[in-house]
C-alpha cells in the first residue's frame, strides 16, 4: 500500500532551494526554547513539521539538509527521523491530503466503502495523487477517533460520523473549491452518544 | 442545564456528582473560566500544600491504576522518583493516543485541558519536577491547538510558570507534537522521539524513573490517570477507593465503538458489567444483543471475547484478566454477527506490521509473517497444520522483544483461535471443496 509517509526514498527537485521564511524563523526561536539549551536535536520534529508545511505538505531533500543544519545535526540523522514517522511525506502530494482511517473499528464501520467513494471522486488510486493535483487519497492506520467511525483525516482536519453519501458531497465541494464543515458530519457534539437534544 | 444532557436515563450507575469529567463532550466552555467553575484550579495551592509524601500516599490509598493499558499502581510508579537525585527531574504525559479503539485522551484535552494541566502540577511537585512534557500524537491537530491555548491562559494567570499558583514552585509545562508512530505510546519510544530520534523502544534497565529524559529521573504516566488526580486529592482517596472494586477502584472512561447503536466515550464506575455498559450507554448492539459476535474489551492489543463471556463479564483489570484478555485502555470494540471475524482480525495484524518499528527481529519478522498468514486464512487458503503454526508463531514473538509490541501482536490472533478456531476450520474444509 503506497503512502508518502511510508516512502523511503528521498526525492530531489533540480534547483529547488529551501530557506525558513521569516515568519518560520521567529517561530523556530520559539520552539528551540522549549528544550534544555544543549538538547535542541528534540526539535527535529517540530522543525521537520514547520518545513512540511512551508513546502506544501512534503520534504524535500533541501528542505531536511536546511532542518540538519538549523540544529545541527547531521543530515542522516534528521533523515533518519523523517523516514521513521508516517506524517512526514517524501514526495509531493494533492492539495487536499486525504487519509483514510482503514483499522478494525472504522472498518466494522465501512470505511473500505469510504475508499471505494474516495477513489471514484478523485479520480485516482489509493497512494495515488489525481491529475489536477487536488487530491492525494491514501490510506491509514488508526487515528484515535473511533467513536465517530468511520472518519477521515484531510490536511490538519478531522471528518467524523462519515457514510458514503456525506463523504462523497463532502470531497464534490472540495473538488468544487466549497465550504465544508469539520468536525462530525451528522451534528454530533464530540462523542457524546447519539441523541436527540431539547435545549 | 446542559449538564443535564448527560445523563438523560435513570438508573445509571454512575451518578452526576461522582463524574470527574465533568465536560467530557464539551457542552460546555473548555477554557480557563469554564474550567474555573467546574472547580479545576479552585485551592491548587491547598494540594500542593499536603506535601509530596503525603500526595503519593494519597494516590496510592486511591488504588488508582495507570490508565493507559498496563494498569500500574499509580501512586507506587510516582513514588519511584528519587528524592534528591542532584538532576532535572520530568514528568512527561503520554498523550500519544493510538490504540485502534481508543479516543478517550482527545476529549480530556480537547474540552477539559484544564483538568490535565492541574493534574501536571500536582503530579510534577510530588515527583519533584519543575518540568513537563506532553506529547501529543501529531495527528490531533485540533486538540493540541485547545491544549496550547490552555496552557498559555494558565501562564497568564500564574497558574503554572514560576512561583505556580503561589506555591513557591516554579513548574513549565510544554507541549511536543509527534508525527505519526503508535510505537511512541511505549514510554521508553516515546522518550527516544522526545530526544529527536526515531521511536525506537529502549531496554529496560535503566528504567525511567532512575534514566528517562536526557538521563534524567523521569515518570511517563498517561493523560487521564494525570487528569483524576487532582479530584483524587480533593475528594480523597477513600472517594475513589470507594467506587469500583478492591484494587480496581474508581471511575474510567470507556470508549465504545463498531458495531452499536450509539458509539460514544462515557465514564462509568469500573466494574461495570460489560453488557450494561453496552446497552444502557451505548444504545445496544445493532440488532440486538442476540446479535452480538464478539468484543475486544480493551483496545485492539488485548484478546477478543465471544458473546458467551461478554454476557456476564465485568470490565475491570482483575476480571478481564481472568477471562484471559485485559482491560488495557478500556476501548470497546464491539462485533455483531455481520463481522468477518477472521478480517477483523487481520486488519489488526495489518496495524501492527504497519507499527513495528523493526528494532526486534521477532516482532519486525514476525507481524510481516503473521499478516501475510491472516489474510490467507480470511479465505481458508491456508492447510490445516498453518494454525497450530501460526499460534507457535505468536509464541515465539511474545516475551520476545524489548517492548510490547510484539505481545499486542500476538495475543489478537491467539485470543481469535481461543475462541473462533472451529470457524477457520471450516473456512479451510470449504476451500478444499471448492478447489477439489
Amino acid at each position: 500500500m503506497h503512502h508518502p509517509g511510508t516512502n523511503n526514498k528521498v526525492y530531489k527537485k533540480i534547483n529547488e532551494n529551501f530557506e525558513w521564511s521569516s515568519e518560520n524563523f521567529k517561530k523556530i526561536s520559539e520552539i528551540i526554547k522549549k528544550y534544555p539549551s544543549n538538547r535542541i536535536q528534540s526539535a527535529v520534529i517540530p522543525l521537520l513539521d514547520l518545513a512540511q508545511r512551508q513546502n506544501n505538505g512534503w520534504l524535500s531533500k533541501n528542505s531536511m539538509e536546511k532542518v540538519a543544519e538549523t540544529l545541527s545535526m547531521s543530515y542522516i540523522r534528521v533523515l533518519e527521523v523523517a523516514t521513521f514517522y508516517s506524517m512526514f511525506n517524501l514526495e509531493p502530494i494533492g492539495k487536499n491530503f486525504v487519509q483514510i482511517c482503514r483499522t478494525t473499528p472504522c472498518w466494522l464501520r465501512g470505511s473500505d466503502k469510504l475508499s471505494k467513494v474516495a477513489q471514484e471522486v478523485c479520480k485516482t488510486n489509493i497512494g495515488g495523487t489525481s491529475n489536477d493535483e487536488k487530491f492525494t487519497v491514501v490510506e491509514v492506520e488508526c487515528l484515535g477517533a473511533c467513536c465517530n467511525a468511520p472518519m477521515v483525516q484531510i490536511n490538519d482536519d478531522y471528518f467524523e460520523d462519515l457514510d458514503e453519501e456525506s463523504f462523497k458531497k463532502l470531497l464534490q465541494d472540495l473538488k468544487d473549491n466549497k465550504s465544508i464543515k469539520v468536525g462530525s458530519q451528522i451534528g454530533r457534539r464530540s462523542s457524546q452518544p447519539e441523541r436527540k437534544f431539547d435545549a | 442545564m446542559a449538564g443535564d444532557h448527560h445523563n438523560p436515563k435513570e438508573n445509571l450507575m454512575l451518578k452526576e456528582k461522582d463524574k470527574i469529567f465533568k465536560n467530557l463532550y464539551g457542552f460546555e466552555d473548555w477554557k480557563l473560566e469554564g474550567a474555573k467553575k467546574r472547580g479545576i484550579w479552585s485551592n491548587t495551592k491547598e494540594l500542593i500544600g499536603m506535601g509530596s509524601e503525603k500526595i503519593i500516599e494519597e494516590i496510592k490509598n486511591s488504588q488508582l491504576r495507570g490508565r493507559g493499558g498496563a494498569g500500574f499502581p499509580a501512586g507506587l510508579k510516582w513514588s519511584f522518583m528519587p528524592k534528591d537525585s542532584g538532576k532535572d527531574h520530568y514528568l512527561v504525559v503520554n498523550a500519544d493516543e493510538s490504540e485502534p479503539g481508543t479516543c478517550k485522551d482527545r476529549e480530556i484535552m480537547r474540552n477539559d485541558p484544564h483538568l490535565l494541566l492541574e493534574g501536571c502540577l500536582v503530579a510534577s511537585f510530588a515527583m519533584h519536577a519543575h518540568t513537563c512534557y506532553i506529547y501529543i500524537r501529531g495527528e490531533y491537530y485540533s486538540e493540541s491547538s485547545n491544549l496550547q491555548k490552555a496552557i498559555d491562559e494558565a501562564y497568564e494567570n500564574n497558574l503554572i510558570g514560576k512561583n505556580a499558583c503561589g506555591t513557591g514552585w516554579d513548574f513549565d509545562i510544554y507541549l511536543h507534537r509527534g508525527a505519526g508512530a503508535y510505537i511512541c505510546g511505549e514510554e521508553t519510544a516515546l522518550l527516544e522521539s522526545l530526544e529527536g530520534k526515531k521511536g525506537q523502544p529502549r531496554l529496560k534497565p535503566p528504567f525511567p524513573a532512575g534514566a528517562g529524559l536526557y538521563g534524567c529521573p523521569t515518570t511517563v504516566t498517561n493523560v487521564e490517570t494525570i487528569a483524576v488526580s487532582p479530584t483524587i486529592l480533593r475528594r480523597g482517596s477513600k472517594w475513589f477507593a470507594s467506587l469500583g472494586g478492591s484494587n480496581n477502584t474508581g471511575t474510567k472512561i470507556f470508549s465504545i465503538s463498531g458495531h452499536v447503536n450509539n458509539p460514544c466515550n462515557v465514564e462509568e464506575e469500573m466494574g461495570i458489567p460489560l453488557k450494561d455498559l453496552i446497552e444502557k450507554h451505548a444504545g445496544g448492539v445493532i440488532g440486538g444483543w442476540e446479535n452480538l459476535l464478539a468484543v475486544i474489551p480493551g483496545g485492539a492489543s488485548v484478546p477478543l471475547l465471544p458473546k458467551s463471556i461478554c454476557d456476564t463479564v465485568k470490565m475491570d483489570f482483575d476480571s478481564l484478566k481472568e477471562v484471559q484478555s485485559g482491560l488495557g485502555t478500556a476501548a470497546v470494540i464491539v462485533m455483531n454477527k455481520s463481522t468477518d471475524i477472521v478480517e477483523a482480525i487481520a486488519r489488526l495484524s495489518h496495524f501492527y506490521k504497519h507499527e513495528s518499528c523493526g528494532q526486534c527481529t521477532p516482532c519486525r519478522e514476525g507481524t510481516g509473517w503473521m499478516y501475510r498468514m491472516m489474510e490467507k486464512m480470511i479465505d481458508g487458503n491456508v492447510e490445516h497444520q498453518d494454525i497450530d503454526k501460526i499460534l507457535d508463531v505468536t509464541k515465539q514473538i511474545e516475551g520476545h522483544t524489548i517492548c510490547a509490541l510484539g505481545d499486542a501482536a500476538a495475543w489478537p490472533i491467539q485470543g481469535l483461535f481461543r475462541h473462533f478456531r472451529p470457524e477457520i476450520e471450516k473456512r479451510i474444509e470449504e476451500r478444499n471443496k471448492k478447489v477439489a
